[in-house]
């Protein structure tokens, strides 16, 4: 391991848990040289993540972790960063967990312009559960749960951040890597709800059922299809195809500023 | 002592809470709570606590965790659905021994039931609420001072032995409004959880002494360390060990066994002599307690045993008096919750009877001393 | 031991009966007594049935509600037909003449006082009526002094509105006064 990510990582309990081919490893990468080119302070910073594939992420990695409960993730970061400004606080989460179970705590952690930095690995299954389809599985495609595929529409995770409020909306895939550091690093600057998706591959679940082919197909249809927003001519999105980049960003008051400012005015007023 | 106020349960318990150093809430509006929500919102917001009102008890219950988990005393309130709704997250707390405090204050269920009534459904709930195995401590309040008192105890319990503690009012005694005199700020006795004594990286973050209590490094202080609502070794990392799981589930058990005699806490009106000795907590207590009266007003020598704390149990206590010829009543605003402990610790050697009511109203003396008479 | 008094204000909701038992329980924590003040309500926060219930005493309060009323303020008819009936010889009724019409035959003092007609037309805010209903209660029954009953009011109003709290206390005292004067008159003839 390069040693300048390495004091980042818990060595000691690699190798992870993730199957061969599984493009986790690599969103993790990026989010480690995201945080080690904002200098962050490793004592400052915390790693939330929920229940799923995606979240064991937090296991591995040298900070003050927590592995929260199934779709929870965000309302657990919440308490931190509203308790304790100062941490840095990103949040791991997989598809299913961050827009089936924990649909409701996005849009509201998007409400309030919280300062987290949300990641969302999606890989359009439920991996650990081995195969069943999420909100983010798209029609007609199969899952264990969908063997005629699947009829459910799925979410556009980024109009729904924005939709919901979220000041800083991106995309990038597992085969974009530089563009994904790229992207998780403004994440974070943005004082506000940042949500990145991260489009990664399943190949033992979501490939296997769908035919995808070898895990390098797979990544090698994420470069096919991605479009980046910047090259974008016409604003029209080829069929087939996604955005990726920077899609969305804007300024509004974020949550605990607005708090601390109200509560020091009054204070200051004399009101208490 | 301050100048004697009046005040209700609900906002006593708030404002024990804030004596006991509460410095984050989070909730959700649900009756008959809703006051413990309101008074703290505007409390935390003057004194530079933190308030938050989140998208529902689920959020709210995972907010405090967090909170808690950075150093802060952390507190939720709700009401029987959103008590159930909580009770995922609560285990979560049980598990990674995150100290925090859950006000529920019991109305008629299931399901939305009677809003704005009484009940007292909640007990076992309260015990086995979240899947598995776990600790708890759970603390029942019958008069609006001691909503107070026992608010502060249960922040105190929460953070000397890192478990959740439920605070079990019924709307009886979450609304009812008394005169209290609380004590000045300088008579409340504060325990904070133990700091780890050991450099960041020497600390292991879930390994205890004889106490069975681990130490608790707060987030952001340089500890880095990993928690989990899987089962974890002592470093804090999942395990599927055989041995750890085992001995890591024992010890969650022991922590609260060891100081069982410190944590369980009960009052006893009248037993000296009596024969028939009811048992009943929370609101219950008190038309128990104007039964007894009328009783004795007959001449039947009735007395009360009341459980403070009813998980866990005051067993060595109910025990103790069962080694004399008493008969026992518990009277209970459910459908015989408590009664199956009682039994159980009685274990058959004196005749355990009931009275119980789930109307939305609080039972009446009339109906316990009937039931006295029939059984004395 | 010392009598304790169990007061119920009855009526439907929005009448402002929570917050007259909450003046009535303060008024007798200044008078040094011991209270309990409890309530129940439906879901409405306007209409629906509501009841406040004060015990006030010298000793310890076991039973929180009223199980032996000795004072009964009624503000609706609903409320006057079902609570009546609990009434003892020696109870005290104060029935809104202007909100009800059929007033049972019942145990103890019944005194029927245009309550809402006075807060409308003397006091000049339908709203007061509460506060009315307890200046005539305190002045019928003497549950608490008039001094500390004026004192919790105070206490608890919104500022700029003490005059016409004033106002509507004295105006229930006053109908009070009448109300006994033209008893006793009654009495004697």
């Amino acid at each position: 391991m390069l040693p300048e990510v390495e004091q980042y990582f818990r060595i000691e309990k690699l190798p992870h848990m993730w199957c061969p081919g599984c493009g986790n490893g690599i969103v993790l990468h990026s989010l480690i040289n995201a945080i080690s080119g904002l200098g962050l302070d490793q004592d400052k910073t915390t790693i939330v993540s929920g229940i799923g594939c995606a979240s064991r992420a937090a296991g591995y990695l040298d900070f003050d972790t927590l592995h929260t409960t199934h779709g929870r993730a965000l309302a657990f970061a919440t308490g931190i960063k509203f308790s304790k400004p100062e941490l840095n606080t990103f949040v791991l989460m997989g598809d299913g967990d961050c827009t089936a179970i924990g649909g409701n705590h996005l849009i509201h952690a998007a409400r309030r312009n919280i300062n987290l930095t949300a990641l969302v690995f999606n890989n359009n299954i439920y991996g650990m559960t081995g195969g069943q389809y999420s909100p983010m599985t798209p029609n007609a495609k199969r899952a264990t749960t969908a063997f005629y595929g699947n009829i459910d529409r799925s979410f556009d995770l980024m109009e729904l951040a924005k939709g919901a409020g979220a000041t800083y909306v991106a995309r990038a895939t597992t085969y974009h890597t530089e563009l994904l550091t790229k992207l998780i690093m403004e994440a974070h600057k943005n004082k506000g709800f940042s949500l990145v998706e991260v489009v990664t591959a399943c190949p033992t679940a979501y490939g296997r059922y769908n035919k995808l082919g070898k895990p390098a197909d797979m990544l090698k249809a994420q470069k096919e299809n991605a479009v980046n927003i910047k090259s974008l001519k016409d604003g029209i999105v080829p069929e087939g195809k996604f955005l990726i980049g920077e899609l969305y960003r804007a300024e509004a008051p974020e949550y605990i500023d607005q708090y601390l400012q109200a509560a020091t005015k009054l204070r200051e007023k004399g009101g208490k | 002592m301050t100048t004697p106020r009046l005040m209700q349960g609900n906002e006593a318990c708030a404002e024990g809470a804030l004596a006991a150093g509460l410095n984050f809430y989070a909730g959700y509006p649900i009756t008959p709570s809703t006051e413990v929500t309101e008074i703290l919102s505007r409390k935390l917001f003057e004194n530079g606590g933190r308030f938050i009102q989140m998208e529902d008890e689920i959020a709210s219950m995972a907010a405090v965790i967090g909170a808690s988990l950075t150093g802060a005393k952390a507190m939720t309130a709700t009401s029987g659905p959103g008590f159930s709704l909580k009770q995922e997250n609560i285990g979560y707390a049980a598990m990674a021994e995150v100290p925090c405090v859950i006000v529920n204050v019991q109305r008629v269920g299931p399901s939305t039931g009677l809003a704005t009534a009484p009940a007292q459904g909640d007990v076992m709930q309260a015990r086995w609420g979240t899947h598995g195995d776990h600790p708890i401590i759970v603390l029942t309040p019958s008069s609006v001072s001691e909503c107070y008192q026992l608010t502060i105890r249960a922040f105190n319990l929460a953070e000397k032995y890192r478990v959740p503690v439920i605070m079990l009012l019924d709307e009886v005694v979450g609304h009812m409004r008394e005169r209290v005199e609380l004590p000045s700020a300088n008579q409340v006795e504060i325990i904070n959880r133990k700091q780890p004594d050991a450099a960041p990286h020497q600390y292991v973050p879930f390994r205890s002494g004889y106490d069975k209590v681990p130490s608790m490094a707060s987030f952001g202080e340089g500890y880095r360390y990993h928690v989990t609502g899987l089962v974890h070794d002592d470093d804090g990392f999942a395990t599927t060990n055989p041995e750890i799981v085992q001995s890591h589930l024992n010890r969650l058990q022991d922590k609260i066994l060891l100081h069982t005699p410190e944590i369980v806490d009960s009052e006893q009106v009248d037993t000296e002599d009596a024969e028939v000795v009811l048992i009943a907590y929370g609101g219950t207590a008190r038309s128990v307690t104007r039964a007894m009266r009328m009783a004795r007003e007959e001449g039947l020598k009735v007395g009360m045993f009341r459980p403070i704390s009813i998980w866990p149990f005051p067993e060595e206590q109910l025990k103790l008096l069962s080694q004399r010829n008493v008969k026992f009543i518990t009277v209970e605003m459910n459908f015989g919750q408590l009664a199956l402990e009682v039994e159980r610790v009685v274990g058959g050697k004196n005749a355990v009877y009931r009275a119980n009511q789930v109307n939305g109203e609080l039972i009446k003396p009339d109906t316990i001393l009937d039931r006295i008479r029939e059984v004395y | 031991m010392t009598k304790s008094w169990e007061v119920r204000l009855s009526g439907s909701g929005g009448q402002g009966l929570i917050l007259a038992g909450i003046i009535l329980a303060e008024a007798g924590i200044l008078d040094g007594q011991n209270v309990v003040q409890t309530q129940s309500y439906g879901p409405e926060a306007r209409g629906g049935a509501s009841k406040a219930e004060v015990v006030i005493g010298p000793g310890d309060i076991d039973y929180p509600k009223v199980l032996d009323c000795d004072v009964l303020l009624a503000l609706n008819q609903e409320s006057c037909t079902k609570f009546t009936d609990d009434l003892k010889s020696d109870s005290v009724a104060i029935i809104d003449s202007s909100l009800v019409s059929q007033i049972p035959s019942v145990n103890g003092k019944v005194y029927p006082l245009p309550i809402t007609k006075l807060a409308r037309e003397e006091v000049g805010k339908e709203l007061v009526a509460n506060v009315v209903a307890l200046g005539a209660l305190v002045g019928l029954t003497g549950v608490v002094s008039r001094e500390s009953l004026s004192n919790a009011l105070m206490a608890r109003v919104p500022k700029g509105t003490e005059e016409l709290n004033t106002k509507a206390l004295e105006t229930g005292f006053k109908a009070a006064k009448e109300a006994r004067t033209r008893k006793t008159t009654q009495q004697v003839s």
